[in-house]
């Protein structure tokens, strides 16, 4: 349990020497709680006394990574139940599944285009996390066989699927020194497949279809001293997988129950309907997996995943900011009208939608106004006459726009006399306050 | 020791709302949809069974809608020149009830009409019985002059009616209030503005089990996790015991999806972003089953497909989990 900072002044040596840059050891110790600072800060703690702040603050959620030849995939780590409570840390990974009754030919055809797929939004460019092998011929070197394949055309990392002992050691043995993760424990061959993530050092995933069951087996191996382990209830339902999500994170989150303090793996891939694929997969980044394995992956399918997984995971304390910029929308001439807006993503998105929608073409001027509206930007004095006049210089607007026509939001309206001071070459129109009324006010006051 | 799986308890609960009025309750519907009710959050149903499932309305327009996605268009065919057959089109597309949206002009570009309006509703309920909601244009001054003389003209029906917002509900509360409607309370993605505007509309003497609230939502990708996180902050103010955000919430999720460049542009493209129609019908389906699973009782769509996929999603979720 985290211990509250009044606990960890009792482990501090009170000397209030400041060699942490906090006036006192009790200012220290609280921010220590806060998980502001952190112990190494202190040069005096007894090692008696890191000991135990250390296990205080192992996180509830343990973090697991898979790597493969610079490439990494980890889940864990996470603190509430809900993203509005702080946020969601470490993203789930995407991985697409291949069997080894597949051929050569057929493998490569499904994780080419998997490896390579990248895609921008928003500026950030998502890729899908790693792979999965699946064993089930039951023959130790078709799997081998198979993972090489999948090594020729992508080095991401590897969930490897096989309950047989015997058939991953080969496996594993055709990718030595990555760390990817095994498929799986159960209470029949639990002691072997221990061996063998202690032996590889890899994470191993663990299956029971019963908490109880499954917090039992999670104990004996880590008696046994594996650490890193993942979880799978053997829920395929999205009820099944709501309810033992919700209550495996609550388990380490509210009771801090070690035996299930782990990363959750999903097989959406396993359903029985083809269209709930991307469902169960949507509600598996968003109810706490770790680990989410597919077996299809077409662009369609795979686009809207990444975008929620960003999309949950933003930090709601910093919301997605737009590069400020000049943007171009439905290629605009150089006697098209300047909207000027700020650059908080869903600002941008209401604007820009709007005016592409209507089929208008206009250049929307993006400022930095750090990610705010346009009211809490105006209000904070992060968007005024100067900073756009600024922007409108720094982005070589002058070049590109001939009309110079420039539309404030109608909220800013205040603003126009400073900005037309500012820009003396500029005339100034106000615009409406909400984007939706944009296309009107275009086709209306600036065309007509 | 078996574990002890920690469960929520709460003081509070959502309200149960219900509407369109079958024959036995004076109207011509031929069932009466309730929502709400729910004592825990979405679908766990380990704490509590999940009282209601959430229904799927699909969105009708008075006429053909000039900005609508052309793959919709496809989808729909002919019928969004008629109301009445676009209605009876959705109803067989599976939709628990409908909504109407109504638009700015007519097919001339001439402003909307206050009768033509009451037709194209008058139409829609004499072609499918389903619970109807129907919503103004988005503009003030029009919504109220459509909404009123439909609120009139459909005394009895017990629809659902829109948009009330907070600089503009008093003329349409009281045209529900009168007429025995409910409204939908739509607030811009915000739990304090959702839960001040309902104070609004029950201080005029609307019961509150007559409001069905709409937080609004962006879409996937377009800041649906504002939505999210504020639809699951209000639900779980309702069952802290908040009694003004104890309503049943509903969403346009087909509005916000079909806006998206995503789901409305298939040329020019990233082709990192797949095939179009499969592509459009995932950013409507999953924005809907995040936006389920985050409190919406009711998610407004446009695609059939959406729909039955969305409807797959409901039928998986509401069913009792068995242990794993």
């Amino acid at each position: 349990m985290a211990l509250t900072g009044i606990e960890i002044y009792k482990l501090l040596p009170q000397t209030n020497c400041k060699d942490c840059d906090y006036p006192t050891c009790l200012a220290f110790a609280m921010k220590l709680a806060a998980k502001q600072a952190e112990l190494s800060a202190c040069p005096h703690v007894s090692e008696e006394s890191k000991a135990q702040l250390a296990a205080s603050s192992e996180p509830p959620v343990r973090l697991v990574t898979l790597s493969a030849n610079g490439h990494e995939a980890k889940a864990g780590n996470e603190v509430v139940l809900f993203r509005h409570e702080k946020t969601f840390y470490n993203k789930p990974g995407l991985f697409v599944r291949v069997k080894d009754d597949m051929s050569a030919d057929e493998i490569k055809t499904k994780v080419s285009p998997a490896d390579a797929y990248n895609v921008v939004y928003v500026g950030i460019e998502l890729e899908m996390d790693g792979l999965a092998v699946e064993a089930v011929s039951g023959d130790p070197n078709a799997f081998a066989a198979a993972i090489r394949v999948v090594r020729e055309v992508s080095q991401r990392p590897l969930i490897l699927i096989s309950k047989d002992p015997a058939v991953m050691t080969e496996g594993l043995r055709a990718i030595d020194g990555e760390k990817p993760l095994i498929y799986a424990a159960d209470q029949d061959n639990w002691e072997a497949m221990a061996e063998l993530a202690l032996q590889h050092e890899t994470s191993l995933a663990v299956f029971e279809e019963d908490l109880d069951a499954l917090a039992a087996l999670t104990q004996k191996l880590k008696d046994k001293g594996v650490d890193d382990l993942v979880l799978d209830s053997g829920a395929r339902s999205l009820n099944q997988l709501l309810a033992t999500g919700t209550q495996i994170r609550r388990l380490a989150l509210k009771e801090n129950f070690r035996p299930l303090g782990f990363p959750i793996i999903t097989f959406p891939g396993d359903a029985d309907e083809p269209a709930m694929e991307s469902v169960l997969a949507a509600q598996s980044i968003a109810k706490y997996a770790g680990f989410i394995v597919l077996d299809t992956f077409t662009p369609e399918l795979i686009y809207p995943l990444l975008v929620l997984r960003e999309n949950i995971y933003t930090d709601p304390q910093k919301p997605i900011q737009v590069q400020p910029g000049l943007y171009e929308i439905n290629d605009p001439k150089p006697d098209d009208a300047l909207l000027v807006t700020t650059n908080f993503s869903i600002t941008y998105f209401s604007v820009a939608n709007e005016v592409e929608s209507a089929g208008q073409s206009a250049w929307l001027l993006v400022t930095d106004a750090e990610g705010m509206s346009v009211l809490t930007a105006w209000a904070a004095g992060k968007f005024d006459s100067e900073r756009i006049a600024k922007d409108v210089k720094r982005f070589e607007v002058d070049d590109k726009v001939s009309n110079k026509q420039l539309v404030l939001p109608g909220h800013v309206a205040v603003l126009s006399g400073e900005v037309e001071e500012e820009l003396p070459d500029w005339q100034v129109r106000v615009g409406p306050r909400e984007a939706v009324d944009l296309p009107a006010f275009i086709k209306q006051v600036l065309t007509a | 020791m078996p574990i002890e799986i920690p469960k929520d308890s709460w003081a509070g609960e959502v309200r149960t709302v219900s509407f369109g009025a079958t024959a036995e309750n004076g109207g011509t519907r031929s069932k009466t949809i309730t929502v709400g009710g729910e004592k825990t959050l979405p679908f766990l149903q380990f704490e509590v069974p999940m009282p209601h499932p959430p229904v799927i309305a699909l969105e009708i327009k008075d006429r053909r809608p000039d900005d609508w996605s052309s793959l919709l268009l496809e989808t729909w065919g002919d019928v969004v020149d008629d109301p009445g057959e676009w209605a009876k089109a959705a109803e067989e597309a599976g939709a628990d009830l409908l909504q109407l949206t109504l638009s700015l002009t007519d097919n001339e570009g001439k402003p909307a009409k206050p009768d033509d309006a009451v037709a194209a509703v008058k139409k829609v309920l004499e072609a499918s019985a389903l619970p109807l909601i129907v919503m103004g244009p988005g503009q003030a001054e029009v919504d109220n002059e459509l909404i009123v003389p439909i609120a009139d003209a459909t005394k009895g029906e017990n629809l659902a009616l829109g948009i009330c917002e907070d600089k503009n509900y008093r003329t349409i509360v009281a045209a529900a209030l009168a007429n025995d409607h409910l409204v939908t309370s739509r607030a811009p993605m915000d739990v304090n503005l959702s839960k001040q505007l309902n104070i609004l509309i029950t201080d005029m003497g609307l019961p509150a089990d007559r409001i069905i609230m709409d937080p609004t939502t962006g879409a996937l990708g377009y800041g649906i996790e504002y939505g999210y996180s504020v639809m699951e902050r209000l639900r779980l103010a309702a069952l802290q015991g908040d009694a003004m955000t104890q309503l049943p919430m509903m969403v346009t999720v087909g509005t916000e999806t079909w806006k998206t460049k995503e789901a409305k542009v298939g040329e020019d493209v990233p082709e990192a972003w797949g095939d179009w129609l499969e592509r459009s019908i995932n950013w409507e389906t999953l924005t809907a089953v995040s936006l389920i699973e985050s409190g919406a009782d009711i998610v407004v769509l446009r695609h059939p497909e959406s729909v039955r996929r969305v409807r797959l999603a409901i039928e998986d979720l509401m069913a009792v989990p068995e242990p794993a």
